[in-house]
């Protein structure tokens, strides 16, 4: 697991550097991210060996986005004042983009047959 | 000083994987119901026990640094559920592009009417627009467009888990039952949460996700802005 979780890292870093350096518009992740898929692409046996650290990851994911959660604190004062308009439109505007992106899904799958 | 500033941030550490587990086990509990959302629980434990120590945020953000580094990695072994189903992927390219622009366009167009509608400041307009891409993204664009930035955040993790709280149940409702539509929609309207709730509903699901959030993020901070300067 742990050599599959060093090499994880090393795409993560590399991801950062190519983001900062090159001044490619997306975050270090995501830069990352799409270098491991590209290596995958390649590389086919690589994915058996990022298993293990991979699917550990992805399993405690939801974790890693608890101290962005906690800011809310930080944000007392306009939530306190705009809770209405904020709580309805974040809401709503999920469930519409959830729906409306699920629905040109379908409809687009369906219009090519 | 330092023993005892290593001590605290040890302690937050704990605190958060404690509270973490603990909405784990809840959601256990309450038989996976989507509505026990894991993160919003601990995060109604952590901010009570913030408030009690008189901890400030940034003290605790860089006790719980550790923590919110591994989204980094974990963002980047995305690729892996993205790689194993490629061959569906590729079979979807039209439906795919269809999902993402409507899902991102529908997501902040709503948003900022109905909080404009309902009376919300110029400022936390500009803030909700980007809140359905992944949070470093969506709070640079936020910036750019004259919003703030934390703010975002904020609406970035509610975001989340209001997605990941209300889906598969919207989707049964709305009567669509294809997995790649789901999983996409998922990724577009609810980011990295979206898809960390995935991990649970199916690999078709997972993968679709993983692409609709990492599509979203290079087409998002082309749109908003573009947008915002469009409709001002």
């Amino acid at each position: 697991m742990f050599p599959s979780l060093l090499l994880i890292l090393l795409f993560d870093l590399a991801g950062e550097a190519l983001s900062r350096f090159l001044h490619v518009p997306l975050p270090g992740p995501v830069v990352g991210m799409l270098l491991l898929f590209a290596a995958l692409t390649f590389r086919e046996r690589v994915a058996e060996a990022l298993a293990p650290g991979g699917d550990l990851l992805l399993r405690w994911m939801a974790l890693f986005f608890v101290p962005a959660g906690v800011g809310v604190m930080t944000q007392a004062q306009v939530l306190r004042a705009e809770w209405l308009p904020v709580s309805v439109a974040l809401v709503a505007s999920t469930l519409i983009g959830l729906g409306a992106g699920a629905g040109a899904f379908v409809l687009a799958a369906r219009a090519r047959r | 000083m330092t023993v005892a500033r290593i001590l605290v941030a040890g302690a937050w550490l704990v605190a958060t994987v404690g509270a973490y587990l603990t909405a784990v086990a809840l959601h256990a509990r309450a038989r996976r119901h989507p509505f026990v959302n894991t993160v919003a629980i601990a995060v109604a434990i952590l901010v009570p026990l913030l408030l009690v120590t008189h901890t400030p945020y940034a003290d605790y953000a860089a006790s719980a640094r550790p923590i919110s580094l591994l989204l980094g990695p974990a963002t980047v072994a995305l690729a892996l559920p993205l790689h194993r189903s490629m061959a569906t992927l590729k079979a979807a390219v039209k439906p795919v592009a269809a999902g993402l622009l409507a899902g991102v366009a529908a997501s902040a167009t709503s948003a900022v009417l109905i909080a404009g509608a309902l009376g919300a400041t110029r400022v936390t307009l500009r803030s909700l627009a980007p809140k359905s891409v992944t949070t470093p993204i969506a709070m640079a664009v936020s910036a750019r467009i004259g919003g703030d930035a934390s703010l975002t955040a904020v609406f970035v993790i509610v975001t989340g888990i209001v997605g990941a709280m209300v889906v598969p149940g919207l989707f049964r409702w709305v009567r669509i039952d294809d997995p790649r539509a789901r999983g996409l929609a998922m990724g577009v309207a609810a980011h990295g949460l979206g898809t960390a709730r995935a991990v649970a509903l199916g690999a078709t699901e997972l993968s679709f996700a993983v692409l609709g959030m990492s599509l979203s993020a290079v087409v998002t901070p082309v749109l908003i802005p573009l947008a915002a300067q469009l409709f001002g």
